[in-house]
């Protein structure tokens, strides 16, 4: 035993087996929280670009800053806060519920300025074609120009939705038994073998990510052929 | 055209400036309902900006404009111009239509959707009302048999028929159209001039043609307008102003884009 830790630790299969299934269904919360996480985030990044176009002035600064706030504090210092600050003001829900408001909330901002581009990119044209027939404001935003800006923003959103699946680790320093707690608190120190959980929770992570990453471009491909 | 007791677009003094350029210097104007006119002039004389301080797309700086006598711009006491309240300054803009150059259709729409999306959620109108008046509309242009089409599966003139076709099932009283036959092949343009010319004969509408076809505005038009510099230069029967035009300015601009 000395000996093999001296020379590194070797790979155990049988070990390595053993776990899989653990880590699997610790997976199976990490995928949760980050589609719940991007659904806030696809939701929440639609409100700030809202609010950063609106005419009210004070709207359109407090999404400005609402926007860069968010996009300029660390993730992990926004989900401390949630996790240890808020409930010392009553706020408090469980580490789950925590961690899915954090990466949402964090991501909402980068979604916004991806909604934002696309909204730049439709021509201004579309917007004139509205005035001209006299569509009020709201029409024009959901059923005229957000569905034209949406296609070309897929595959940007597909990059921060691998992104948040990814940052989702951080949720381990909350105590969410994703997958990396489970394979580091439950597992590694459980057994005293760090090197097969964490070198799972690794591949396990890159298969998902390039099975995300298929899917998001077929729906591109699918949206393409559309026009 | 001082004849009619009162004209159903009127405009006064009109002023629009982009930065330090001055586009619209002083337009009066006066129009009758149901006349078709052609606006003709150099680029960059006013005529495009015109229609779209009309289709209320600019803000002028001065001056005013009534539609049937309602104020769509107004001047308040300090010598800036106003508009009415929000639900007015709505009603009034469903009176007016306008097709584009760049025809601005909704690529995400089918060609019928295009037609009934603003008749839906604009007037109100059922979906079943608004497609049988979108088909009938889209017959009169030529093309009901594309009404489940998509723009990008259409030409150019098509694109075009489509966007007059979209204008017209609102229901204007007045039609703005500028340089809608620009960005057409040369074969596609006899069709839509044909089509306005016809729509033009109804006199159902006011129209404003903002156009380069001098044979158009000639043969199809009640008056023609000339502009330059941001004012307009010569007003008149579309004869006199092509066979005897009062200034030296007209005759070159007339000169040099008949010679082509």
């Amino acid at each position: 035993m000395n000996l093999s830790l001296a020379t590194g630790a070797q790979w155990d299969w049988a070990f390595a087996w053993e776990i899989l299934p653990q880590l699997l269904s610790a997976m199976r919360v990490t995928v949760t929280a980050t589609l719940l996480g991007m659904s806030l985030a696809v939701f929440g990044g639609l409100l700030l670009v809202m609010m950063r176009r609106s005419h009210i002035k004070t709207l359109s600064r407090s999404g400005y800053w609402t926007i860069e706030f968010i996009r300029g504090t660390p993730l992990l210092i926004q989900l401390y806060f949630f996790y240890y600050v808020l409930p010392e003001y009553g706020l408090q829900q469980s580490a789950m519920v925590t961690g899915v408001l954090a990466l949402g909330l964090h991501y909402s901002s980068y979604m916004a300025e991806v909604y934002r581009a696309g909204i730049d990119a439709v021509p201004k044209g579309q917007w004139e074609a509205a005035t001209a027939l006299n569509f009020p404001p709201k029409r024009t935003f959901f059923t005229l120009i957000l569905p034209q800006a949406i296609p070309p923003i897929v595959p940007a959103s597909g990059n921060y939705l691998v992104a948040m699946f990814k940052d989702s680790v951080l949720l381990s320093t909350i105590t969410v038994t994703e997958v990396l707690y489970t394979a580091r608190d439950d597992i590694g120190s459980d057994r005293f073998r760090y090197l097969e959980p964490l070198t799972l929770v690794g591949v396990l992570f890159l298969i998902v990510s390039l099975i995300s990453v298929a899917g998001i471009r077929r729906l591109e491909r699918h949206l393409e052929k559309k026009r | 055209m001082t004849d009619s007791p009162e004209p159903f677009i009127q405009i006064r003094d009109l002023h629009k400036s982009f930065g330090d350029l001055k586009v619209l210097q002083g337009i009066n104007l006066d129009i009758p309902a149901g006349e078709m006119v052609s606006v003709i002039g150099p680029s960059g004389s006013g005529k495009s900006t015109l229609l779209r301080v009309l289709m209320t797309l600019e803000r002028p700086e001065q001056g005013e404009v009534l539609i049937g006598g309602e104020p769509l711009y107004s001047m308040d006491g300090e010598g800036h111009t106003t508009l009415p309240p929000k639900a007015q300054f709505r009603a009034l803009r469903n009176r007016i239509g306008m097709v584009f150059q760049h025809f601005n259709l909704f690529p995400h729409m089918t060609v019928l959707r295009n037609v009934t999306e603003a008749p839906v959620r604009v007037l109100g109108v059922s979906r079943k009302d608004a497609k049988a008046e979108a088909m009938k509309y889209l017959d009169e242009v030529g093309l009901a048999e594309k009404a489940d089409a998509y723009p990008a599966q259409l030409s150019g003139g098509q694109k075009q028929r489509v966007a007059i076709a979209r204008a017209l099932a609102m229901h204007p009283e007045i039609m703005l159209f500028d340089e809608i036959t620009s960005a057409l092949d040369p074969e596609l343009v006899g069709g839509i001039l044909a089509l306005l010319d016809r729509l033009g004969k109804r006199k159902e509408m006011t129209m404003l043609i903002v156009t380069h076809h001098m044979n158009f505005a000639r043969q199809s038009s009640d008056r023609v307008l000339f502009f330059d510099g941001g004012v307009i230069l010569e007003d008149g029967k579309p004869d006199d102003i092509f066979t005897h035009p009062t200034h030296d300015r007209t005759r070159e601009f007339l000169k040099s884009v008949l010679e082509v």
